[in-house]
């Protein structure tokens, strides 16, 4: 399954990709499985979202699709069919804070 | 040809200044990972060409970059420090225990013989070590061994800011903690002893002359004198010669003895530079005056230096890691500011000028002399 997933500015410029990056998801798609992809394509993102070894989600990183928040989601729900079907981007947001 | 290389980490971004032995003009190359907090950015002894930096970002956390070509391209590598076993608690701002967490790299200091090593120390404190140029990190963890349950965080976090390796015993290294203290190892990290005796922190801890938890703010040692260190500590400048076991205050005519850098002169041992600040709860210079204060003695005369710098409605900052030394003929000393400015001397500190004016805060500060 083809997944688009968008990044935040820090991340893509850390990634060296422009606009939305595709992976291709085996099994059920789910923001773990999706992360499990960028991570295995682009290892220097290890660390930035989610932890190393935990894997939770870091504080100030946020997942939005199809208009919905689902960082509070557990991490091996399966996305919606719109995400899965490559209709829809997930999107990793940096939260807003800071100033 | 000669030349140097201030290597300047910001709130924003990372900025390479490179100039000829005359230091007169600079070109000035960044911002290098744009936004992101740059804690500190270092090149290796024995390879000028390598370069690491510590960028950080609340958001997204820790990475660490390397450059093998004096800082034109770089790649990432490793970002993953873990702590050694369970990591245990230390004291949190409240008095209550808190558990170890890694937060960011403030000081990435490389090897005196091989690029590929490196040290780096850590917020919450520790020391971790790569033998690999970054592909991995693993922690030296008998250092928080020495009473690190009692270490404590400053104001800006419990950050380990300070190593200083010895080029004459290669097991030894001293590094400072705020606000843990400063310490001393002589096979290479196995061992760690607190270096306090002489140390007073009466504001700062119930019992002043605590082993641990004293507020160390920077130490810096001559390469020709490895057992003599000077100390800017919160409050106090001190000085041991007999390698951190005991200490004696040298602060002596100093408009105030708060501050945050200390470093020492390329070529005189005894000269010893030191940016004044008012108090820990007003953090500028006393009377709007920037002022780098000078002793040719080792401490306790000093003067002040202030040709070029300014001398009126200055209220800047100068950070613990954000002054060094060039080791040119004409010892240069650089220091950069919360401002943003960054300030050269060529002459000992005799003259100052800017470098850059309006970066963003500068966070550290460090230098290459290219030979």
């Amino acid at each position: 399954m083809t997944i688009r997933v968008t990044l935040p500015y820090h991340l893509r410029n850390l990634a060296r990709v422009d606009g939305e990056v595709t992976l291709d998801v085996q099994g059920p798609v789910s923001v773990r499985s999706v992360l499990d992809a960028l991570e295995a394509r682009h290892p220097m993102l290890r660390g930035t979202i989610r932890d190393h070894d935990t894997l939770k989600r870091r504080a100030f990183v946020r997942f939005f699709a199809c208009g919905e928040d689902l960082s509070l989601e557990p991490a091996e729900a399966e996305l919606p069919k719109a995400v899965a079907e490559g209709r829809e981007p997930l999107m990793v947001v940096g939260a807003m804070a800071g100033g | 040809m000669s030349g140097v290389r201030v290597l300047v980490g910001t709130k924003k971004g990372a900025f390479v200044l490179t100039s000829d032995g005359k230091r007169k003009s600079w070109d000035v190359a960044g911002p290098h990972f744009a936004g992101w907090e740059m804690y500190h950015v270092s090149g290796s002894p024995a390879d000028p060409n390598r370069l690491y930096a510590s960028q950080t970002s609340g958001w997204f956390g820790q990475v660490i970059q390397r450059s093998n070509d004096g800082g034109k391209t770089w790649e990432p590598v490793d970002n993953k420090f873990a702590y050694d076993g369970v990591p245990g608690t230390h004291k949190w701002y409240d008095g209550t225990q808190h558990p170890w967490e890694f937060k960011r790299v403030w000081r990435l200091e490389p090897s005196l013989t091989d690029p590929d090593t490196v040290f780096a120390g850590v917020e919450d404190a520790a020391m971790f070590k790569t033998t690999d140029g970054g592909k991995s990190w693993a922690e030296l963890p008998a250092l928080r061994t020495v009473k690190g349950d009692l270490w404590q965080p400053g104001a800006g976090g419990l950050g380990l800011h300070t190593i200083l390796l010895d080029k004459t015993k290669p097991g030894r290294m001293y590094i400072a903690i705020s606000a843990g203290g400063a310490f001393r190892t002589e096979d290479g990290g196995k061992s760690w002893k607190a270096m306090s005796k002489g140390l007073l922190s009466k504001y700062e801890l119930p019992d002043p002359a605590a082993e641990v938890g004293h507020c160390v703010h920077c130490i810096a040692m001559h390469p020709s004198k490895p057992n003599t260190l000077f100390m800017q500590k919160h409050w106090d400048v001190m000085r041991s010669d007999d390698a951190g076991e005991t200490w004696r205050e040298i602060s002596g005519d100093l408009p105030t003895d708060f501050g945050f850098p200390i470093t020492v002169h390329a070529h005189e041992p005894e000269t010893v530079y030191v940016v004044p600040i008012k108090s820990d709860s007003e953090h500028y210079p006393p009377e709007g005056k920037l002022r780098v204060y000078r002793s040719r003695t080792g401490g306790d005369k000093w003067e002040a230096l202030t040709n070029g710098l300014p001398q009126q409605d200055c209220y800047v900052n100068v950070l613990r890691t954000a002054m060094a030394i060039d080791t040119l003929d004409d010892c240069g000393v650089y220091f950069g500011t919360t401002g943003g400015q960054v300030y050269a001397s060529a002459d000992s500190g005799d003259h100052w000028a800017p470098i850059v004016r309006d970066l963003p805060a500068v966070l550290s500060v460090s230098v290459q002399t290219l030979k």
